[in-house]
């Protein structure tokens, strides 16, 4: 459903990505992992509009994204959970979740969205009166997840979502990530954490430094010499 | 459930606004100017003034994050929209003594040739509604160029933008429409305003000020209620979170600096009905940071701070302070200490010693209901557990 081909991008003098090309299929978990500075972040913030791109395609289900603003792509069911949860800290947890659904305007189905989030996340309707800022770091990703979940996307994007979390805490959020795959949201994770993300993921791809290197289903990927040795640390 | 409670809470909001309304409508029958008293008028026309003027920055500033010094310039428009066009014809030579003026267009006596003493309320109110407008078009123009700025520079330019305002009002070059650096007099103003019911007249100068600001605040309160409101506090804590969840930036930063403007502009009005006079000299930078600290004491944030961080300023500076100016403070003669200027180092510390003792303001985020809704929830919880 979205497919990149021969994307340039440039930020502040630095090429950050020198001609990447890959695809996410529908229904499916893909992964985006590397090292620090490979591009990862740039990537997903090119397709989110936030970010221009020199050169390239981006396109959904046919359509050119480049180009497009931000609320265009959002409103196409692209949604992205930004890096560092960046959860509105003074909004107590419903208002983050309605801000969340801004460009919708179907009041009855955003309720039955917000039923259908505090389902998968019972610790935030629980919390739902509290500001984001008071959450602990596992409930604010989980928020953050939440929210970009409010705008009903077809396409979620995640940026490092286990960053500074708890082990336990990351098992749970991945275990979230399966759950919302299987009600049929496309994923696109970027991740440090290799290990986890090859393991839930049905594709991969390598980025190093601007440019893909590896690719293969998770698994090929998992049992791969070289990025056993690079990101695995094993 | 919740809805039924919020429904509940709004009604109250009501209710409770409406005895405010018509306790300051009694004691404007009861009090008269002269009085010993007279000074608690003066301190509640100026207090909803700047309550107005307060609120209207803690739009921009507390709840959109935009830290914009342009209060005062906004004010100024919106006094000399209202001035120029509420002079009654025969009064507007003696006012422009030294140019020939431009304006010759009351509203509100246009309006009562045709419909009687009506016509003068909705003249003036019309006059408010364009002195905001007035200052909300050049705030939408300032807005293009400026609102790319951040922080610093955003309040640099705004409080620049606010004193070239004030130094065209004064340029002779216009005084045919602004009348120069002399002041604009003898317009519609609070000490005239007047309801005769069966010959008893009952006087309305200070219910008018502070109905216009009670209006105007109640429309602030709908607006950072609204989905509106809450982008505009999304922006203030992340922009770039906010971005991504397809809140336009420009735009709504945009609204948010319009919007408070044009209440600026109808605080600058209310302001110039109160005081009977507009000079353009008043509206110096001073009066902004008068308004900021204002907010920042009232608690940024809160638009109950607000209110109650405008009406402690007014009243300690305009009234309860007054004594240490005069020789005579609290019984207490020292007029070799207490003369002009003291007042105002006293008040100095005051606002130091609150600014430390409450960092977030008196109020902090939370609105005055809040307070009362704390006491009830606790002791339900310690019952629970």
């Amino acid at each position: 459903m979205l497919k990149i081909e021969n994307l340039h991008v440039s930020y502040g003098g630095i090429r950050a990505l020198r001609g990447i090309s890959m695809e996410v299929p529908e229904g499916k978990i893909v992964t985006l992992i590397g090292a620090n500075g490979a591009g990862k972040s740039t990537t997903l913030r090119t397709i989110s509009g936030l970010v221009k791109a020199d050169s390239g395609s981006i396109t959904y289900d046919g359509q050119e994204l480049l180009g497009q603003p931000i609320y265009k792509i959002l409103e196409k069911g692209i949604a992205m959970v930004p890096e560092g949860r960046r959860v509105f800290t003074n909004l107590t947890v419903l208002e983050n979740l309605k801000i969340g659904a801004y460009l919708r305007n179907d009041k009855a189905q955003i309720e039955k969205d917000l039923d259908w989030v505090y389902d998968l996340f019972p610790r935030l309707k629980e919390r739902s009166w509290q500001a984001g800022g008071t959450l602990s770091g596992g409930e604010q990703q989980m928020l953050a997840v939440a929210r970009a979940l409010m705008c009903k996307p077809k396409l979620i994007m995640m940026d490092e979502p286990s960053l500074g979390l708890a082990p336990l805490v990351v098992k749970d959020i991945f275990e979230i990530i399966r759950q919302i795959n299987a009600q049929g949201v496309t994923v696109l994770l970027i991740e440090q954490n290799a290990n986890m993300a090859l393991k839930i993921a049905d594709f991969a791809y390598v980025l190093e430094t601007g440019s893909i290197g590896l690719s293969g289903t998770g698994r090929e990927l998992l049992v791969n010499e070289d990025v056993k040795k690079a990101y695995l640390g094993s | 459930m919740m809805q039924t409670r919020s429904k509940k809470n709004a009604w109250l909001a009501f209710l409770a606004v409406l005895a405010f309304l018509a306790l300051i409508f009694v004691l404007d029958q009861i009090i008269k100017p002269t009085d010993r008293l007279g000074m608690l008028l003066i301190v509640l026309q100026k207090g909803a003034v700047y309550a107005l003027a307060a609120v209207s920055m803690n739009l921009l500033n507390g709840y959109t994050g935009l830290f914009s010094l342009g209060h005062a310039g906004f004010m100024l428009l919106g006094a000399y929209t209202y001035a120029i066009f509420t002079i009654p014809d025969k009064s507007r030579d003696a006012v422009y003594q030294y140019y020939d003026a431009a304006v010759r267009f009351s509203i509100p006596e246009q309006l009562s040739r045709h419909m009687g003493g009506f016509g003068t309320a909705l003249g003036i109110l019309i006059a408010l509604i364009l002195a905001g407008a007035v200052a909300a078009l050049l705030a939408w123009l300032i807005g293009l160029p400026v609102l790319r700025l951040k922080s610093d520079y955003l309040a640099i330019a705004t409080l620049g933008f606010a004193e070239i305002i004030r130094a065209l009002f004064q340029w002779s070059k216009l005084g045919p429409i602004t009348n120069g650096s002399n002041l604009l007099k003898n317009f519609a103003r609070a000490s005239k305003f007047k309801l005769e019911i069966a010959g008893a007249k009952l006087s309305l100068s200070t219910f008018v000020p502070v109905l216009i600001a009670t209006v105007s605040i109640t429309l602030i309160v709908l607006i950072v209620n609204s989905t509106y409101g809450r982008a505009f506090k999304a922006i203030r804590d992340d922009e770039i979170a906010a971005e991504a969840m397809g809140i336009n930036l420009a735009k709504h930063k945009m609204i948010a600096f319009v919007t408070s403007s044009f209440f600026a502009g109808v605080s600058g009005a209310t302001l110039a009905m109160v005081l009977s006079i507009a000079q353009a000299n008043n509206f110096k930078s001073a009066m902004t940071y008068e308004i900021l600290l204002m907010v920042v004491l009232g608690g940024i944030g809160s638009i109950t701070g607000s209110v109650i961080g405008s009406f402690l300023f007014v009243a300690a500076s305009e009234w309860w302070l007054r004594g240490l100016d005069s020789g005579k403070f609290l019984g207490i003669e020292a007029p070799n200490i207490f003369r002009n200027g003291f007042r105002l180092v006293v008040f100095s510390v005051i606002i130091m010693i609150v600014v430390l003792f409450f960092r977030q303001g008196i109020m902090g985020e939370k609105e005055l209901p809040d307070l009362f809704r704390k006491k009830k929830k606790t002791p339900a919880k310690e019952a629970e557990s």
